[in-house]
């Protein structure tokens, strides 16, 4: 059982060691052809571990391959050429997935960690600043627990 | 023998591990000195017993053992030693096997260096790298048991998957791992730390060594993995944003804000709770690597030989330590109190927007990694998060971040003068201006992200050279420079080096990214094709017999305006045993860019084989600015002041005072 | 208060992390969702394999009657397993079977694994570049898909067919099918 799980992790890797687009495949208007490459390497392929269409050796990558190159030629738009395959695989194809309801928080996700972050640290540096401000203005206050320890500290830190 | 011998060792050292976990880390609490003490020679005489399986194992793979399971599953006779050697840890079981032996290295060098460290902090510390280390053992002798043995023998073994024979990526493991497990020693300090509900200065100047280090063999790990890609894969890729890269990159990321928020814990005793967050958070995402990789969860080009069962155990280890710990640090944590306050113009001000950056970064890059399984459990249709979501989303998210490298090590601790340093990056700021613009004149044709990464890599590169220039007053007549270049800390020079190995690296990807050039083509012998101003002339192939493979080998000569550059000679290798091909790219490398040459399939009769021709710009770049980088960790591990163990307090206050002179 | 909620805060996000991490063990990563259920078949035009005369096989064969649509290949070990069901099949039940052959590098190799194995089908085209294949979002052999007599695609089975999933689903699917009983036929 394990050499049969082992043997599909080795065949893995052999599909990693690619050599992708052939010289047959390549079209002769090089504008159609740099939109193939483009659309292909946006295009997952199916069959694979993670790769695209354009890094896989694979049977079906290249026959999907062949079928970009056909659909260019037929005057598809990429985006033609995209739903094309879309309707028949899913987003799963598309290795850069759409802006729809499931993928929302994956698009907005990183902008909205990074405004939490700057939040974070706008809210500790306000912290911070009425912690000083209230210092300065008050100087009968007692010691507050940061200063205690920091007082500890200028002590040799012998009180825990 | 020896696999019975091996088994019996990692087993006892099991058991030591047990004692090294409860035993100390109690007697710390308690105070009793004798159960302090056993922390050392447990974590000594641990690493001795799992170096012992270690070198087994490894007796068992030269010597070709072929009663053992794991041996006929990755080794074969004819195999080269160095490959043998490598097929030790090129297997889920035998990888465990170095992971626990880079652990157990960890836990003996604190015992062994760690003697000025306070008795009861090395004491938790060797305790908690013990409880790791459980569960690392425990996994191994349940479910991945390296010594298990086959009967009856086959008369060879089945061989290391051949794209893994290759020098790279023998040593790609290793040196990964020492990264990962590196961070258990920042983690382990965090956790004393929160048990013991104290970080200080010192506690920082403890643990950033180990994350120095930790980090520094990530980083070279990472790139040498990355290299691998780049000559073996036959395209010239290098990142791919596979779940499997991004289980290393994200430790990295997490890493590398480590390192800074260290320093301002160290230096002005502020961010404490949010550096012992980071140093749980950056090893937990060593952890979930593993799980990531192991577990069969995500699809990837690199998968290891995946089992929902070890998944199973692997995420209950993931629960036990970072749920465990994160508990901790929500019990805990309230109680570390900051001293040291900043305004938010400041080198601590700086520091804090890297973490800021980074972090979000490394949860993007979360995000993204596990976004196909989100989708996917609650029912929705399948997903793929691929390069191109990861290049539009990453890369705004570091521009920020490097705009704000240049001028963060011009302000000042604690309050800065941020148009003081806006001013003196002028000229900087013009020059990169100009850099942009003359790519863009040059080359509009490559992707916008490419021209501006190399404005930016140029903003990165100057600036930290100014900041260099202003610390040794190379511009102020009389200042001595030449002096204060000899007394700059090493420390400091790790920073520079640091900042600049990215800035050059930088420009490596953006060549790389941007205005590669490539032709793919039918060539007969004699046939020549023109790419980036270089004439490739193909000469034909010839076979050629390796140690385990056949290998058609296909020259090319190359010629740039009539003058010879270079001989280039592609393999295509054939491993019979594995039944595998693997393509050996052929690359020269200058400068300005690497020539890059693969053959394919023979095609027809007279001599003609398919040939993929690249030229991909400043290359070199990328793994040149990967160096420096490293060697700037390495000279900052190797100051005085970070030499493992407690500094004297004198010396460490005369390096401050150093420091504080050259930044006025 | 405030400041502790802050404290918690990675502990719960790394509760949902591992929940899903969880959720993730017991899904299976490879397993493609089936786009084309309740579509029209896609339209696809092959020609015949060798030593078949008739007219190859095109979407207008799929418009009268409840039909299945296998993609099979000689190069293909699952097919091999599969294939005596078929024969089974296709002499037990009225329902047709159709095949795709799929990707034969040789044009040969088909209609003599046909030949050697017994021909359930009723059309078969031959699919050397993944035309159809890749129409019906096909990802590897066997496939089938079940069509209804106005030509939608009802279901889609992976892997090799057997008799549990004949009974379990088909059959019961095309039986409620049957009973709709549009003549869309006579168009």
């Amino acid at each position: 059982m394990r050499i049969s799980i082992l043997t599909i992790a080795f065949s893995a890797l052999l599909l990693a060691d690619s050599l992708a687009v052939e010289p047959s495949e390549i079209l002769d208007d090089p504008r159609h052809e740099s939109r193939a490459r483009e659309l292909s390497k946006a295009l997952r392929c199916v069959v694979c571990q993670n790769q695209s269409i354009d890094d896989s050796d694979a049977a079906l990558a290249r026959d999907m391959r062949i079928l970009v190159r056909e659909r260019i030629t037929a005057g598809d738009s990429n985006e033609e050429v995209l739903d094309y395959v879309v309707l028949r695989y899913g987003d799963f194809v598309l290795l850069k997935p759409p802006f729809k309801k499931t993928t929302l928080v994956l698009w907005l996700g990183p902008i909205l960690m990074f405004g939490m972050a700057l939040l974070g640290a706008l809210l500790f540096f306000r912290r911070q600043k009425s912690a000083t401000s209230l210092m300065k203005c008050d100087p009968s206050a007692e010691l507050d627990e940061t200063e205690r320890k920091r007082l500890n500290a200028l002590l040799g830190g012998q009180k825990k | 023998m020896t696999a019975e011998l091996g088994l019996f060792a990692l087993t006892l050292a099991f058991a030591v591990a047990l004692v090294q976990s409860t035993f100390p880390i109690i007697g710390a609490t308690k105070n009793y000195i004798s159960w302090i003490t056993l922390a050392g020679p447990t974590a000594i005489t641990q690493f001795v017993l799992v170096a012992l399986a270690f070198g087994c194992l490894t007796k068992l793979y030269i010597t070709s053992d072929f009663s053992v399971l794991n041996v006929v599953q990755n080794s074969n006779t004819s195999m080269p030693l160095l490959y043998k050697v490598s097929g030790v840890w090129g297997n889920h079981e035998g990888s465990l096997l170095l992971w626990v032996l880079i652990l157990a290295l960890y836990g003996a060098a604190v015992a062994l260096f760690g003697q000025n460290l306070p008795p009861a902090l090395r004491a938790r510390v060797l305790s908690v790298q013990a409880m790791i280390a459980i569960g690392f053992y425990l996994f191994i002798l349940l479910t991945s048991n390296p010594f298990e043995r086959v009967f009856p023998p086959p008369p060879d073994g089945r061989e290391l998957n051949p794209l893994l024979q290759d020098p790279g990526l023998a040593f790609h493991p290793p040196m990964l791992y020492m990264g990962y497990v590196g961070f258990s020693m920042a983690f382990s300090f965090a956790i004393a730390a929160l048990v013991e509900g104290r970080v200080d200065a010192a506690w920082a100047r403890w643990v950033r060594p180990w994350t120095l280090a930790a980090w520094c063999f990530l980083t070279g790990g990472i790139v040498l993995g990355s290299w691998w890609a780049y000559y073996e894969l036959g395209w010239g890729g290098w990142w791919f944003w596979d779940p499997v890269e991004n289980a290393s990159f994200m430790p990295w990321l997490a890493g590398t804000a480590l390192l800074h928020s260290c320093t301002v814990v160290e230096k002005r005793d502020a961010l404490k709770s949010w550096t012992i967050l980071l140093a749980i958070i950056t090893f937990s995402l060593s952890l979930l690597g593993t799980f990531l990789v192991r577990s069969g969860v995500l699809t990837s080009v690199h998968a290891f030989a995946t089992d929902p069962e070890r998944g199973v155990f692997i995420l209950a280890l993931l629960i036990v330590v970072i749920g465990g710990s994160l508990s901790l640090f929500a019990w805990r944590g309230p109680q570390l109190k900051t001293t040291g306050l900043f305004q938010p113009i400041s080198r601590e001000g700086a520091l804090l927007f890297n973490n800021l950056c980074m972090t979000t970064a490394t949860a993007t890059v979360l995000l993204g990694t596990l976004y196909p399984l989100f989708v996917d459990a609650v029912g929705g249709d399948k997903v793929s998060v691929g390069p191109p979501f990861f290049n539009s989303v990453f890369i705004p998210l570091m521009i920020p971040m490097i705009f704000a490298m240049a001028i963060g090590p011009l302000l000042n601790w604690k309050r800065g003068d941020l148009f003081g340093a806006l001013g003196r990056l002028k000229l900087v700021g013009i020059s990169s201006l100009i850099v942009t613009g003359a790519t863009w004149a040059w080359h509009n044709d490559g992707p916008v992200f490419a021209t501006l990464a190399l404005g930016l890599s140029a903003w990165l590169g100057l600036g930290t050279l100014v900041e260099l220039a202003g610390r040794i007053k190379l511009f102020v007549p009389g200042a001595g420079s030449w002096a204060r270049v000899c007394r700059l800390t090493r420390a400091s020079w790790g920073m520079t080096l640091g900042h600049m190995g990215l800035a050059i690296s930088i420009a490596g990807m953006a060549g790389a990214g941007g205005w590669t050039q490539e032709s793919i083509q039918t060539m007969k012998p004699g046939d020549t094709i023109k790419l980036s101003g270089y004439d490739f002339t193909f000469k034909g192939v010839h076979q050629r017999k390796g140690a385990n493979f056949t290998s058609a080998v296909g020259t090319f000569v190359v010629h740039k305006n009539g003058i010879y550059v270079t001989n280039l000679s592609a393999e295509k290798r054939n491993y019979p045993v594995g039944k595998m091909q693997t393509t050996e790219a052929a690359i020269h490398t200058t400068l300005g860019g690497d020539l890059y040459a693969v053959i394919g399939d023979h095609d027809g009769n007279d001599g003609a084989y398919v040939t993929r021709l690249y030229f991909n710009p400043l290359v070199v770049w990328m793994w040149i600015g990967a160096i420096v980088m490293v060697l700037g960790g390495v000279l900052s591990l190797s100051d005085r002041r970070y030499r493992i163990g407690a500094p004297r307090q004198s010396r460490h206050g005369h390096a401050k005072e150093l420091e504080a002179k050259s930044m006025i | 208060m405030k400041q502790r909620a802050i404290f918690i805060l990675p502990l719960i996000v790394f509760c949902i992390i591992g929940f899903y991490l969880a959720k993730g063990l017991t899904l299976d990563p490879k397993k493609m969702p089936s786009m084309l259920d309740g579509k029209p078949v896609p339209t696809f035009s092959l020609p015949p394999i060798k030593g078949r005369d008739n007219n190859g096989f095109s979407q207008n064969h799929l418009l009268d009657k409840v039909a299945l649509v296998n993609i099979f290949g000689s190069w293909c070990v699952a097919c091999r397993i599969e294939h005596p069901f078929l024969m089974q099949l296709s002499e037990l039940s009225n329902t047709p079977i159709h095949g795709i052959n799929w990707r034969e590098e040789n044009p040969d190799s088909g209609p003599e694994w046909l030949k050697r194995h017994g021909d359930p089908y009723e059309f078969v085209g031959d699919d050397p570049r993944s035309k159809a294949a890749i129409a019906f979002g096909v990802t590897g052999a066997p496939e089938t898909f079940l069509v209804d007599q106005e030509g939608i695609i009802r279901y889609k089975h992976v892997g090799p067919l057997d008799l549990q999933t004949w009974r379990g689903i088909l059959w019961p699917l095309i039986q409620k099918l049957s009973h709709k009983n549009i003549p869309r036929g006579t168009l």
